[in-house]
């Protein structure tokens, strides 16, 4: 069994993020560039599964900057047998269309028999790119996986959704994504660093995957930024300390502002 | 006025969801909404009336026997057809997860734009303008789709107003049962507790706690101010991670995104990750012991003090004002 894992680079939560205001598109240079953390727990099921089948590859796949490929080289190091790092000037600023067709088309390449992804980036957040894929390639998607089970000829899995949970299966091939109820990630060890160095590691671009942007993505409608603003630094109010009335004045406070 | 379909989103016990007034107002913002509802065969009339009530001019039933089992499809099936039928001037789903599934599958599938999460919308010249908020608040963006038709997720609750009641005209489809493509639905556990406290996305008041609270049991103080505000409680992922309370209430990042009038933070130190997901309320309120809480930059009103002393003194202020 094939399974490929969808990573993606986004900037640090722990630091400050920033958009550029002239382009609206995250500005990368502006804070610490990691693998999503998701996308680690994304592998992690990868890996579990074949800790158990020996007969399963997993490769991991990224579409970005050349920043991505000290995050593919990790996936390689925790235990991915190969990498694909899908790099080309024209995907700057490419949207969630743009960025499905591209992953579906290295998808097709590589070849696949479940296809994990995180459920969405720390960054834009959309969550849709796993269905666009699954839409594009024919498949069945589930997303939203709060637990897994694969077996040779299908996945199973519970998702929340705002009403409940439901318990779903999909025959393979198919496109998961799931969430950060799923175990985190295990450490690169040692061996698995210096074995990294020699597993393949492709990189592709849209010329290698047949992508054509003037040709593939005339007629698709695609998402633009058309203006960005910073909005004003929260300014703190009123702090008090507590000398043993600061329950009833937070009382006044709401009746002032008419929030009782 | 052009077509705006709106998928309605219906509860597992096939009533309208709490996500549907504002999907409506999000639709007639922009043109005549077109209410699109997809049930099992015969399933859809009943709702027709309390959709013309929240202004849907038309409203497209789409039933078939694989409503229900078959994930998703059976909603992106029933969007295209529509499409063909209303010629709309935009698509509009609740970002749900479900919403964002059908809008995803619907974009790759018919070549739309995909815009996702927008708290407000509006017609520029034939384009449709969404705005969001980014980074939990650090930033407006405007967004629009060129070449193509559009596609957006609305933020649930995020649009208010009500459209006029209408008497709706109503067109009825059979979905095709196609499908391969499709996953399945073994069972619905409906694990919604039954609560009076209003729901955590789209609630005008949320009451948090954190870490602060200490303990399952005295994470109770939470509710109890929640119910004497009429908020929803929420969490921060330091209360859900030590088994406080469910991670449906996680608020920030990783969970669900507020924008209430009111925002009460316990015992929540106001990491960068929880900001994010508050940070756009009106009015923010917090009590921590811990007098360098980041939290209290953000804080409208701020109390460094025990909430175990503070908010029973706050309850009894709000249940006496109440009895006057």
């Amino acid at each position: 069994m094939k399974i490929v894992v969808l990573m993606k680079q986004v900037p640090d939560t722990y630091g400050e993020r920033i958009l550029d205001p002239s382009t609206g598109l995250v500005d990368r240079s502006g804070s610490d560039a990691v693998i999503d953390e998701i996308d680690e727990r994304a592998l992690e099921v990868a890996l579990s599964y074949k800790d158990a089948h020996k007969d399963v590859e997993v490769v991991v796949v990224s579409m970005g900057s050349t920043a991505v490929t000290v995050g593919l080289r990790k996936g390689l190091a925790m235990g991915a047998d190969s990498a694909v790092h899908v790099l080309d000037s024209a995907l700057a600023g490419a949207d969630v269309g743009w960025t499905s067709t591209v992953l579906a088309a290295a998808l097709t390449t590589t070849g696949f028999d479940l296809v994990i992804a995180g459920n969405e980036s720390t960054d834009g957040g959309g969550g849709v790119v796993p269905a666009m894929v699954a839409e594009r390639l024919g498949v069945p998607h589930v997303t939203y996986l709060e637990s897994v089970q694969i077996s040779d000829d299908g996945v199973v899995g519970e998702r929340s959704t705002g009403r409940g949970k439901l318990r779903v299966h999909a025959a393979l091939p198919a496109v998961i994504s799931i969430t950060e109820r799923l175990p985190e990630a295990r450490f690169p060890k040692f061996k698995g660093i210096m074995s990294a160095k020699k597993k393949p590691f492709t990189v592709a671009s849209l010329g290698d995957l047949g992508i054509d942007p003037a040709v593939t993505f005339a007629g698709v409608g695609r998402s633009v930024v058309l203006q960005t603003t910073k909005r004003p630094a929260r300014a703190s109010g009123k702090k008090i300390v507590d000398e043993g009335n600061a329950g009833v004045e937070l009382a006044d406070f709401l009746v002032a502002g008419h929030l009782l | 006025m052009s077509n705006i379909l709106a998928l309605i989103e219906i509860s597992n016990h096939g009533d309208l969801e709490d996500s549907t007034p504002s999907l409506l107002a999000a639709a007639a913002k922009l043109g005549t909404p077109v209410a699109v509802v997809v049930t099992a065969p015969g399933a859809g009339a009943a709702l027709v009336d309390h959709l013309g009530r929240l202004g849907a001019a038309q409203v497209y039933l789409a039933q078939g026997e694989q409503v229900g089992t078959f994930l998703v499809t059976p909603q992106v099936d029933a969007l295209a057809a529509a499409v063909l039928a209303f010629d709309p001037g935009a698509i509009l789903t609740v970002n749900s997860v479900e919403g964002r599934d059908v809008a995803a599958r619907l974009a790759a599938r018919i070549d739309a734009g995909l815009v996702i999460d927008a708290v407000d919308l509006r017609f520029e010249g034939t384009n449709v303008v969404a705005t969001h908020s980014v980074f939990g608040g650090a930033y407006t963006v405007e967004s629009t789709v060129e070449g193509g038709p559009t596609i957006v997720t609305v933020r649930q609750g995020a649009i208010e107003g009500q459209a006029d009641a209408v008497a709706p005209v109503v067109t009825t489809a059979s979905l095709g049962s196609e499908t391969g493509r499709s996953a399945i639905i073994d069972e619905v556990i409906d694990n919604v507790v039954v609560s009076a406290r209003p729901g955590l996305r789209g609630a005008t008041k949320v009451v948090s706690g954190g870490r602060g609270l200490g303990s399952q049991e005295k994470f109770e103080l939470v509710e109890r101010l929640a119910d004497a505000l009429g908020a929803a409680v929420g969490a921060s992922r330091a209360a859900v991670d030590a088994g406080f309370v469910s991670q449906a209430s996680q608020v920030g990042q990783t969970g669900v995104t507020v924008s209430p009038q009111l925002y009460v933070a316990l015992g929540i130190s106001g990491a960068i990750q929880h900001r994010a997901g508050m940070q756009t309320a009106k009015t923010i309120v917090a009590i921590n012991k811990d007098a360098d809480a980041p939290i209290f930059d953000i804080a409208d009103f701020g109390i460094v003090g025990d909430v175990f002393t503070v908010v029973p003194q706050l309850i009894e202020a709000i249940e006496s004002r109440s009895k006057k």
